[in-house]
């Protein structure tokens, strides 16, 4: 029999000082921030807060980012779905090392990740004078961008659907596929709907993370303005340039995105459980 | 749908899994592969349900021959043992998803697959239930849909992966005599895995033996059980008592323990003796004699278990009425009616 919360034998001021702890942590550490975030972008007012966003530089910075999110994400679901599927369903040699090697974003800093691409394909780097040749640009280009922004979020979608998949296991494909079902509607009849939620959840962690990503995107991007900037580095410039309204703006934007995604998320995890409960 | 199996082997990296099985399965019979874990049977009926492929050897559906044939080119209907339910669908969708996923000219109309469903249903006594999810069943109601999405497809033969394993003793119970009525009802020549022999040898036609890999015996149950092919079996299906001891010219020896041992050679030697064929006998007469240790009466029978002078274990069945003067301590002389000799 497990014991519900609430019936804790822990002292009352021990729960009281416990939570205070906590409450005043993320109001100092958290909501603070973010209050203020968009405190300073209107401090001159909500039109002076839009003009900032709609001049051109960042209305660039914002389709940059939105770009860069709208190709990572679809390519990281899709090879996520591939490496979980690896996981959970086959055996083969070297799974363990695939599953160490899909972290390996989480723990590298992206800095090294960008400088990672700057050695690879830069002008002095492995594939730079080739691509050179083939007039390619790669760093310093939207490419660049992508590529980092694929590697830092990388893990996102594949870390939210393996141990789901694993613990589902094969069985029900197994079925299906003994039922007469091809590979493919086996995966769309049954193994889509049962990861759906899992699905989602990882991109829209990824969604936040591309979009938010600064150091790699940092190194590869080459900060030309309308060009290559992504909004967390518009941020930047327009903070080094003593434009705080227009920096806290843009920030604000970014805050605002975020917070959309955050709510979408909780929306799903208080729908899963319901769909979980007609479906488990 | 007869099915042969031909000197199959599997091998998993190097672990065997199954050496060298042969094994004819007749039109309509219904038959258990029964073993202890690690003996090979889910994988030979994965095998033969074209979900593994064998290293080594041939499998034939009729007279062709399938080795490499997938599940569905075979039309298996395969039970798993956690069911493999599809848990987002309804009961309903779960039954007809075996000819919803068919195509062009073989796929039935709607009203085709409705009413195959709800024949289905009905065969497996689930009426009315077709609208429900999986997680709203009890266990031998998820049983009951799994045995009806795998019969939809007409398939040529029925597989069950420990069909029972899952469920508590009495739905157990109800859910075997299910199985035989359905399986009278359709037709099908169905195999299906346990581990527990009274459901091997209740329910099927024929029971196969497995042991680490191979096939120790096929026969009736009658036949498993009264005429076993060897030590294994004799140990493994019903009750004995095991004595280790020493044949030498037709007789077994263990300290002052003789019987009879026919044809086997001379050399170590294994006896298997079952509880009910130990008669009490008037001294002098019995072949073996024990002190009483434990006495459980059970219905008809009381089970008596004591020792040899020699400290061998002895369980016996005796008739309610003949161990009515049975005390623990009491000194009993045993005949046995019928031992099973097997070199060891």
């Amino acid at each position: 029999m497990s014991r519900s919360p609430d019936t804790t034998t822990d002292p009352l001021w021990a729960r009281i000082v416990v939570l205070a702890l906590v409450a005043v942590f993320l109001a100092g550490v958290l909501i603070l921030p973010l209050v203020s975030v968009f405190f300073e972008a209107l401090r001159k007012g909500l039109p002076a807060a839009l003009e900032a966003i709609a001049t051109e530089d960042a209305r660039a910075a914002i389709k940059l980012t939105l770009l860069t999110a709208a190709i990572a994400v679809p390519f990281n679901v899709a090879f996520g779905l591939c490496a979980s599927w690896a996981v959970a369903k086959f055996q083969f040699p070297g799974k363990p090392f695939l599953i160490t090697l899909i972290d390996l974003p989480f723990s590298v800093s992206p800095v090294v990740a960008g400088l990672i691409y700057v050695l690879v394909f830069g002008a002095q780097g492995w594939f730079g004078p080739w691509l050179l040749d083939h007039d390619i640009k790669i760093v310093f280009a939207v490419p660049g961008i992508v590529l980092a922004t694929i590697f830092v979020t990388f893990p996102f979608v594949a870390r939210e659907l393996i141990p789901l998949m694993q613990e589902q296991g094969v069985d029900e494909e197994e079925a299906a596929i003994s039922l007469g079902a091809s590979g493919l509607r086996a995966f769309w009849s049954v193994t889509a709907p049962n990861i759906r939620w899992g699905l989602l959840y990882g991109v829209l962690l990824c969604n936040a993370r591309a979009m938010g990503e600064f150091g790699a995107v940092s190194v590869v991007s080459g900060h030309i303005r309308g060009l290559t900037n992504t909004m967390p580095l518009h941020v930047e410039i327009l903070y080094n340039e003593y434009d705080y309204v227009g920096a806290f703006a843009v920030a604000a934007l970014l805050c605002f995105l975020a917070v959309v995604t955050l709510v979408l998320k909780s929306v799903l995890e208080i729908a899963q459980p319901r769909s979980r409960a007609g479906g488990h | 749908m007869t099915i042969s199996i031909r000197s199959v082997e599997k091998r998993f990296g190097r672990y065997p899994a199954l050496n060298g099985v042969s094994l004819e399965i007749a039109d309509g019979e219904l038959l258990a592969l029964l073993g202890p874990s690690g003996s090979g049977k889910t994988t030979l009926l994965r095998v033969i349900a074209g979900l593994e492929f064998p290293s080594d050897g041939q499998i034939l559906y009729g007279d062709q021959d399938m080795t490499f044939a997938g599940a569905a080119e075979r039309r298996v209907g395969f039970v798993f043992q956690q069911y493999a339910l599809f848990r987002h669908m309804t009961v309903a969708r779960n039954i007809a998803f075996g000819l919803d996923v068919r195509k062009g000219a073989a796929k039935p109309g709607k009203a085709q697959i409705a009413a195959r469903v709800a024949e289905l249903l009905r065969l497996v006594e689930l009426d009315g239930l077709g609208g429900r999810y999986p997680a709203q069943l009890s266990g031998g109601q998820r049983q009951r849909v799994a045995l009806a999405r795998a019969l939809a497809v007409n398939p040529s033969v029925l597989l069950l992966d420990e069909p029972f394993g899952a469920l508590d003793a009495t739905v157990r119970k109800s859910l075997r005599k299910e199985l035989r009525r359905i399986h009278d009802a359709t037709g099908v020549t169905t195999i299906f895995v346990t581990h527990d022999q009274e459901e091997a040898l209740e329910l099927a036609d024929r029971v196969a033996i497995l042991n680490q890999g191979a096939i120790e015996q096929v026969g009736t149950p009658d036949e498993v059980h009264d005429a076993p092919a060897g030590a294994f079996v004799a140990g493994f299906v019903g009750e004995a008592n095991r004595f280790a001891g020493e044949a030498k010219g037709g007789r077994f020896t263990l300290g002052d323990i003789v019987l009879r041992a026919g044809e086997v050679r001379d050399g170590p030697a294994l006896a298997f003796v079952r509880p009910h064929e130990l008669l009490v006998t008037d001294p002098g007469k019995g072949d073996l004699a024990i002190t009483v240790a434990h006495i459980a009466p059970q219905g008809a029978v009381v089970r008596i278990e004591g020792a040899t002078e020699g400290g061998q274990r002895i369980e016996a069945a005796i008739a309610r009425q003949i161990a009515a003067g049975v005390h623990p301590g009491a000194r009993l002389e045993l005949a046995v009616s019928r031992a099973y000799v097997f070199p060891a």
